[in-house]
């Protein structure tokens, strides 16, 4: 999604270069091939040979983290594309190319780890064909939207690759429609972020009152939001210290201004919800109001930290607050999926094993890898002069 | 309440221009739309779409806790008419291995892939007294309920689980499934289950032995139920049976039917008179839980003792979760009109771009 923006006087991206086989780079290899070992096991002997899944918690971290959580790390192609293209807003246009990846890999990712997770995944086409389509189905919606715009990240990806290899007139023609793929591109995920939340209130009162609500949508389009943003400067300043490249703190300065505005709505939002539910008493009792509790700490913080104004432009307090906010959001989810839910009949206990830790890792191994690869390869950063030459 | 926050966004956010407005704009609609989403009487509420009622013949079954002698013949029965393995309980599975593959003894404690239909006990202090909540026992079925308003029927996004607009059951299709459990996740009841020990897994739920009825045949259960506890007959007539039981009162003589209450399925066969030894609870289980069962239970001890959920609504929770999803997307209108508008700017600002 270039295009724009006085390309044609070219090399307004450039590969970063480099030495690939590095060690990060050998580590994420290495977590990756263990995740392979691991998931043998599972495609051969079942999901209770790699996994604590159980009929109690049928739905565990490679739901909650790799799917869920994960795909809200990839919403920072997301924020951007809303921000630069909808909004009108060309200052951001220098964080568009890196955003866009990881929102590749992030939902690239997700998607490989829904079929670690189905359990008769060689039907998973099934969702796809109308004739099994169940309308009603909020899941089927998400699945349709997420294959779909995983779809368009890799158009919308696409001009790097042309760029990088000279392929200039299917660039040109691409870049004429590529405005259908960007409204698709903010229109998907605004659906199915929110449909993330739906699909969680038929679980009734096997959710805690904490978070079962009709607002869930809501809250998971908001977290969605706060958390592409968060991973937009968390991934700035990364790559800033690790490639030695000069910090985009005025750009990323502007972007703390918005996480401010959605985490405090979600704050208010949060308490105006549990107020009208009658259920604010939840907070101060019970095993979960802990969870509840470092949530909104994490959440309040991390937004505290954004109030004075000259922290705003400290690349470390935004490192800071983005971290915390992204903590924050990673936490909501994780409460509404796994650590708020209490199976409704029998005593079922999960904690996720340690294979099953591993694949999870394995899959985030896998995303920083190919980011590193890509990044060194392709076109994705915004062209400086290195200091290191 | 957003007012407090606006003030403090206005202090706190230095940038000026559409794009504050916007977002303050989009909070005030969202609290706005919180407190009347939320506020709303279900009845009044948007977001809620109207329960389905059941079907005119829907059939289940109705167990009477007070009659069950906790036999397991229907637990039997169930495995023989639907072929499944034996299963074994985590206490059994040390002197129960059997010799190779097959244990020798089937003895489940809960519904699972290889069970699905199971008689749980209630024991109380020193568990003397059948049907006393206090230092006695009592039996508990588990099995499908087949819901009017079925979750896990509303979340399957392959239509692998589908419910029969005549008989009400609700069936699985293992050859659409893809296995996402997001049914065994949703049902308020903790009924479908996943082989989790193979590799090629299967969803497994009670089917009320739809082949037995195709054949005029009992499900296994009601089939070979010895007291009646487990009774097979048509929604409506098991819920005005029901009724006349929680009516009894202790000391009175009562008949029972066996088989199925109309006597038409399964042949005609003889009941049996009985005297009320403890008095039965008012509430039939399933006759409001979530849009009501068509399969009801009735005891003398009360059901949340007997481990089933009672701190549930009256209407089945799709009516919350496909409320929402109705709205939002009723004739993909609503994402069609924002997809324009975001195409339109889309359209505009990449060109603009372009042109600098």
């Amino acid at each position: 999604m270039s295009s724009h923006v006085k390309e044609h006087h070219g090399h307004e991206h450039q590969p970063l270069g480099g030495r690939v086989l590095t060690l990060p780079f050998l580590i994420c290899a290495a977590l990756v091939a263990i995740a392979g070992v691991i998931l043998f096991q599972r495609y051969t002997q079942g999901l209770a040979a790699a996994s604590n899944l159980n009929d109690g918690y049928p739905w565990g971290i490679w739901v909650a983290i790799d799917v869920v959580i994960g795909s809200a790390f990839g919403c920072a192609g997301y924020v951007i594309a809303l921000l630069c293209y909808i909004l009108n807003r060309g200052e951001y246009h220098p964080l568009v190319r890196p955003a866009v990846l990881a929102s590749l890999f992030g939902y690239g990712l997700a998607g490989l780890a829904v079929l670690v997770d189905l359990g008769r995944y060689w039907n998973f086409y099934h969702m796809m064909l109308p004739w099994y389509a169940q309308p009603n189905s909020v899941m089927l919606e998400v699945g349709l939207c997420v294959a779909t715009y995983t779809l368009v990240l890799v158009v919308e990806f696409a001009p790097a690759f042309l760029e990088r290899f000279g392929i200039e007139g299917l660039r040109a023609k691409l870049n004429k429609v590529l405005w259908v793929f960007i409204a698709l591109g903010v229109l998907l995920p605004t659906m199915h972020q929110s449909s993330l939340g739906t699909m969680m209130v038929i679980v009734g009162h096997k959710l805690s009152p904490l978070w079962q609500s009709q607002m869930l949508p809501v809250f998971f389009l908001l977290t969605a939001i706060l958390m592409g943003f968060a991973i937009v400067v968390w991934e700035s300043v990364m790559a800033s210290l690790n490639f030695r490249r000069p910090m985009e703190t005025p750009v990323l300065s502007k972007l703390s201004d918005l996480m401010l505005v959605v985490a405090s709505l979600f704050v208010v939002l949060r308490f105006v919800d549990l107020i009208v539910r009658g259920q604010i008493g939840q907070i101060f009792g019970g095993p979960q109001s802990g969870w509840f509790i470092a949530e909104m700490v994490l959440m309040i913080s991390g937004l505290a930290l954004l109030i004075p104004k000259a922290n705003r432009n400290r690349s470390r307090a935004l490192f800071l607050a983005a971290s915390l906010l992204l903590a924050a959001g990673i936490l909501y989810r994780l409460n509404v999926y796994l650590i708020g839910f209490t199976p409704s009949v029998g005593p079922w206990h999960y904690f996720p094993s340690v294979k099953e830790i591993m694949v999870t890792v394995g899959v985030f191994a896998l995303e920083i890898a190919l980011y590193l690869l890509f990044v060194k390869k392709l076109p994705v950063m915004h062209a400086v002069h290195p200091e290191h030459g | 309440m957003s007012k407090n926050m606006m003030s403090k966004n206005k202090t706190s956010v230095s940038r000026r221009g559409f794009l504050r407005n916007a977002v303050k704009g989009s909070a005030a609609a969202a609290a706005a739309a919180c407190t009347t989403v939320v506020a709303a009487p279900p009845e009044a509420n948007a977001l809620v779409r109207p329960p389905k009622p059941l079907p005119p013949d829907a059939v289940g079954l109705l167990y009477d806790s007070t009659l069950c002698i906790g036999c397991k013949a229907c637990v039997t029965a169930c495995k023989e008419v639907n072929h499944m393995p034996p299963d074994v309980g985590p206490a059994q599975q040390g002197w129960n291995a059997g010799g190779g593959d097959q244990p020798i003894y089937d003895s489940p404690v809960e519904l699972s892939a290889r069970t699905l239909n199971v008689i749980k006990a209630y024991s109380h202090g020193t568990g003397a007294t059948k049907d006393a909540a206090e230092n006695g026992f009592a039996f508990i079925k588990r099995q499908c309920l087949h819901c009017a308003d079925p979750s896990c029927v509303s979340v399957c996004p392959v239509s692998a689980m589908t419910k029969d607009a005549k008989t009400g059951i609700v069936n699985h299709d293992p050859s659409a499934c893809i296995g996402c459990r997001y049914c065994v996740l949703s049902c308020p009841f903790g009924v479908p289950k996943y082989d989790y020990n193979d590799a090629f897994g299967e969803i497994k739920k009670c089917q009320l032995c739809k082949q037995q009825l195709a054949k005029n045949e009992l499900p296994g259960c009601a089939d070979v139920c010895p007291t009646g506890a487990t009774l097979f007959g048509r929604t409506e007539d098991l819920k005005a049976e029901a009724k006349r039981r929680t009516a009894l009162k202790v000391g009175e003589y009562a008949h029972f039917p066996r088989g199925d209450i109309a006597g038409k399925v399964g042949g005609p066969r003889s009941g049996h008179e009985k005297l009320v030894e403890a008095a039965y609870q008012t509430h039939i289980y399933g006759e409001k839980e979530l849009g009501g069962t068509q399969c009801l239970a009735v005891s003398a001890v009360p059901f949340d003792k007997l481990n089933l959920p009672t701190n549930v609504p009256e209407n089945g929770y799709p009516t919350l979760s496909e409320g929402i999803q109705h709205t939002l997307y009723a004739g993909m209108i609503a994402p069609a009109t924002v997809f324009a508008g975001l195409a339109y700017l889309a359209h505009r600002n990449t060109k603009n771009h372009t042109d600098e």
